[in-house]
């Protein structure tokens, strides 16, 4: 009985591969005959990590590739994947390695007037600004995510129902735009996402540079939780300077982080050999009021600070250097993390427009 | 701890100087020399950028990544849709950037 169920989940599973492959070949057949149609693009990043903690190497190389496809003038089908393998020592016993692979998001964008648009399928979760905005591995400055990245972003990053965002107003002077979703749950190894629904609401002013945000989640799971947040973004416009910070709370922790960075551009320009360096440094912090193993934060107090350099070479190559130190009750350790990183950016095929 | 405080708001205060000493405050001699760097900035996206497309780029797809170099001219309506979902883009300004990318 256990067998055939079995066989029956298999058969299933592979008629679904199926039926998406078939679909997805369909999809771009259609698109290609379509007259002046434009091409799909295959973007992302790759890159090499390393990350010493506590005096424990990984090595992880990684990929993060993204596709997108419009299907005529008002719909695109989009999506990004994490592909990276981890090379780590075990002591005695030489090398060990583990592989993680997981679906981003995929989702049908569908533009359904000047101030909306539709989001459908499996989508980056919005809370915050780091989760939609510097998740891909090359918009990244430092190279492993915020110690408060969990509020808000529902354990898995993604969320698997439909969203609904876009500008409220937008003119020179200032933007008002938002996010509106809601979730299912999903426990699929590639599709993972908790029930859960939030949105966001941001205000930017251009000429400032000026970004304040704030963001809510409501866990609908097992536990109903709220998780709340806020934002501040100030990159004057024409410079190479940038300040990033946000705030989150649950309900038994919070925390901050803010980062600040500086391109060398004023130095003879972007590409001269000073303007390609940029100095970055994050402060962090979280507050622990009560145990939760569900916010994904540190058990105890934690603070950390991080100091890096990065290099932009030509050809879309970074390089980046970074030394941290974390301090909590249970022992402080410093953190150094190096890594090259390659940005690509193809179209499949070549436009009729 | 506290000594780790300080040190971190002397670091964070720093590089606010450094950005704040060479340039932040725009003089207007440095207008030409800034122009000629942002020109730089997107240049490998398309030289003859207009006004327009090129302050939606700045003002929105920067702020994150720079622009790519060698961008391909049949990729911009899949990037400037990415961009008008990603960034919440208004029918204008993603007009324009379509028209930035693709001239």
């Amino acid at each position: 009985m256990k067998t055939d169920r079995k066989n029956t989940v298999a058969i299933s599973s592979r008629w679904l591969k199926a039926v998406c492959a078939c679909a997805i070949v369909f999809a771009i057949g259609s698109a290609r005959s379509a007259v002046g149609q434009d091409p799909a693009i295959i973007s992302g990043g790759v890159g090499f990590l390393t990350t010493t903690n506590g005096g424990n190497t990984n090595y992880l190389p990684y990929a993060k590739p993204v596709a997108a496809l419009p299907l005529g003038d008002h719909v695109l089908i989009e999506t990004r994947a994490t592909i990276l393998a981890n090379f780590f020592h075990r002591p005695g016993d030489g090398y060990d390695n583990s592989v993680f692979k997981t679906m981003d998001y995929l989702q049908a964008d569908v533009k359904t007037g000047p101030h909306a648009t539709i989001v459908a399928g499996e989508f980056l979760t919005p809370f915050g600004t780091y989760n939609e905005r510097l998740t891909q591995i090359w918009n990244q400055t430092f190279q492993d995510l915020p110690l408060i990245y969990g509020i808000g972003t529902m354990n898995t990053g993604s969320s698997l129902g439909g969203m609904v965002r876009g500008n409220a107003f937008a003119n020179q002077h200032a933007t008002l735009t938002y996010a509106a979703y809601y979730s299912g749950n999903s426990t699929s190894g590639y599709f993972g996402a908790e029930r859960s629904s939030g949105g966001q609401a941001q205000i930017y002013l251009p000429e400032s540079g000026l970004e304040v945000g704030a963001s809510y989640g409501r866990s609908l799971g097992s536990t109903h939780e709220n998780f709340e947040g806020m934002h501040l973004w100030w990159e004057p416009i024409d410079t190479g300077f940038r300040f990033r910070s946000e705030f989150g709370r649950a309900p038994h922790a919070k925390g901050y982080w803010f980062e600040t960075d500086y391109r060398m551009q004023q130095f003879g320009g972007a590409d001269s050999a000073l303007g390609r360096l940029e100095p970055l440094f994050r402060m962090q912090q979280t507050f622990r009021d009560a145990p939760d193993n569900n916010d994904g934060l540190p058990f105890v107090n934690t603070k950390r600070a991080d100091l890096g350099l990065d290099y932009h070479l030509p050809h879309e190559i970074r390089i980046h250097t970074s030394y941290g130190r974390q301090f909590a009750p249970g022992g402080n350790v410093n953190i150094w993390e190096t890594s090259l990183v390659y940005r690509l950016l193809i179209p499949t095929w070549k436009s009729k427009r | 701890m506290k000594h780790l405080e300080i040190t971190a708001l002397g670091l964070a205060l720093s590089i606010t100087a450094l950005a704040a000493a060479s340039g932040l405050p725009q003089s207007q001699s440095d207008d030409a020399a800034q122009s000629k760097t942002n020109s730089k900035l997107v240049r490998s996206a398309h030289p003859a950028a207009p006004d327009q497309g090129q302050r939606v780029f700045q003002q929105n797809c920067a702020r994150c990544h720079s622009a790519p170099e060698g961008f391909p001219p049949s990729a911009s309506a899949a990037v400037a849709r990415h961009m008008r979902v990603r960034a919440n883009l208004s029918d204008s300004d993603f007009k324009a950037l379509l028209h930035f990318l693709n001239p």
